[in-house]
């Protein structure tokens, strides 16, 4: 029972192995500017909005977030996929991996160009 | 196939095949903690992109928010995070290599006691080495959150 | 202990799962004592209770030296073939005799192989080679030349006896039986890395959903091969193709013609 798919599984895990390596370098990023002030003000609320005006920061986050999401959800994706073998479900759930990764990485790009705009 | 007059799940191990990684050695209780970090992390995230919309809100909104966070428990959940963060990467690192071929020996011809050649030092030293990490970032974390 | 000894004699506690589901009667566990002694096999200690106490327990054994791959039961919670484990080795009073996991029971010890020849059937185990070995019209006959080193790529994975204990092993088979196992998987590798074979779809079958990307390298399979097959081995090695690393250094066979006079 041959369907038509987007993507091979082998080119989904291609994307799966190459967001994880990238993703370390952006997060290693974004826990580093929390380290390089005193601590106590790394939560500031203005210290956050001068770093979302940063264009370069700014992208780094889209990175994250674009990276993380599309590797989570696949992970969860898989894991899900191994539990149950039917149409079905394997329908249902790429569908909902699919959109939740829409939406996550469509909330938190709200939140970067509003923050932005601050 | 066969027809067999039997529910075909009989007998599988299912979930708690997943849950119980005892007795298989290291490489077995690696792939349950790549498992359990993973969702872990991923709710985490969920929870982190909900958490930091709130400054759109406004300085207010902000701030009530790490009235929740900066906490014990908070920080706690972080401390947990960091450790789960940093092993999923260095055994996740260890994982693309092993998935590429690297580090697993090559076939030859086996012989008594036939040990596997995959599963060798250097894949149980990878998710030590992780585990070791994943215990100092985490460590580190508890000093830095804690330590003021 | 001597072996002459024979009034002082060991024995064991052999619990054997029961379970007979044509009779639509409760699992349960027999306990039996049984002698041993240092060289005693878990098959040796089944089959004198066969003999002795109650012949209704079913088991599968035939060669009983670790070649057919028939005995393969979960021994103390770990799959093993009986024939090849020593009572004395397991260093506990009481061994526990359970039927095989992720393969359905029948009865007692013995499973249901089905699924488990279906996947290993699917990834086409025989060699594929489009060239005509002989040939009518030119009355020859050809051969293929190998190096060593070109079968000890691939002779390890040869050794399977399909005993399923991998099967049982691998966490992902637990919850997804549409995926191979990795006896399928490795064999499917030893095929592939043949230079004799020359089929390139061989990959596509398992480019799937529930194929080897479901492979977590648990290795769980390559602990209680005992063969020495590694199929965790050929799994990773295969995936290595599959992703474009290994460049496909896969040479093919030369063909040498034999004469047969």
């Amino acid at each position: 029972m041959e369907t038509q798919r987007l993507l091979k599984e082998s080119q989904i895990m291609k994307i799966h192995y190459i967001t994880g390596i990238a993703a370390i370098f952006v997060v290693a990023v974004h826990i580093l500017m929390r380290l390089v002030v005193p601590f106590e003000s790394s939560l500031n609320y203005d210290y956050i909005i001068a770093n979302y005006k940063n264009i370069f920061y700014v992208l780094i986050l889209e990175s994250i977030l674009v990276l993380i999401s599309i590797h989570g959800f696949n992970g969860m994706r898989v894991i899900l996929l191994e539990l149950r073998q039917n149409t079905a479900w394997e329908k249902v759930i790429t569908v909902i991996t699919i959109s939740s990764m829409i939406a996550l990485i469509a909330y938190g790009t709200r939140t970067i160009i509003l923050a932005n705009g601050m | 196939m066969a027809e067999i007059d039997r529910p075909i799940r009989n007998n599988f191990e299912g979930l708690r095949g997943w849950l119980k990684p005892s007795g298989y050695g290291w490489e077995r209780v690696s792939y349950w903690f790549q498992r359990l970090t993973g969702v872990f992390l991923l709710i985490y995230f969920i929870g982190h992109i909900y958490e930091t919309s709130t400054i759109v809100n406004g300085l207010n909104a902000w701030e009530s928010f790490l009235e929740l966070t900066q906490t014990v428990w908070g920080h706690l959940f972080l401390i947990a995070v960091i450790g789960a963060s940093t092993f999923h990467s260095a055994n996740g690192i260890r994982l693309i290599f092993t998935h590429v071929g690297i580090g697993l020996g090559t076939p030859g011809r086996p012989d008594y006691p036939y040990n596997p050649s995959s599963l060798n030092y250097r894949q149980k030293s990878g998710i030590w080495i992780a585990l070791i990490l994943s215990a100092a970032a985490m460590y580190y974390g508890f000093n830095v959150l804690f330590g003021e | 202990m001597s072996i002459n000894d024979n009034k002082i004699e060991d024995k064991i506690k052999l619990k054997v799962y029961r379970e007979n589901r044509r009779e639509n009667s409760k699992s349960h566990y027999d306990s039996f004592e049984v002698p041993y002694k240092r060289w005693t096999t878990v098959l040796d200690a089944l089959l004198h209770v066969k003999n002795y106490v109650d012949p209704s327990i079913a088991i599968r054994y035939s060669c009983r030296m670790a070649s057919c791959g028939s005995c393969g039961m979960k021994i103390n919670g770990f799959p093993r073939l009986a024939c090849y484990t020593k009572i004395s080795e397991l260093e506990t009073s009481t061994i526990e005799c359970e039927p095989l996991g992720n393969f359905p029971v029948i009865r007692d010890l013995v499973t249901d192989f089905s699924l488990f020849y279906k996947h290993h059937k699917s990834i086409q185990p025989y060699i594929q080679n489009t060239e005509n070995v002989e040939t009518a019209v030119e009355e020859k006959t050809y051969s293929y030349y190998q190096t060593p080193q070109e079968v000890d790529k691939y002779l390890q994975f040869s050794y399977c006896i399909k005993c399923g204990l991998c099967y049982s092993a691998c966490p992902t088979v637990g919850t997804d039986l549409r995926f191979p196992g990795p006896q399928a998987l490795a064999q499917l590798y030893r095929y592939y890395a043949d230079t004799r074979d020359e089929s390139k779809k061989r990959l596509n079958i398992v480019d799937d959903r529930h194929g080897i990307w479901r492979c977590h390298f648990a290795g769980s399979c390559s602990k209680v091969c005992p063969k020495g097959v590694d199929p965790a081995l050929g799994i990773q090695l295969l995936r290595s193709y599959m992703l474009g690393v290994s460049k496909n250094n896969k040479k093919q066979a030369e063909k040498i013609e034999v004469n047969l006079d």
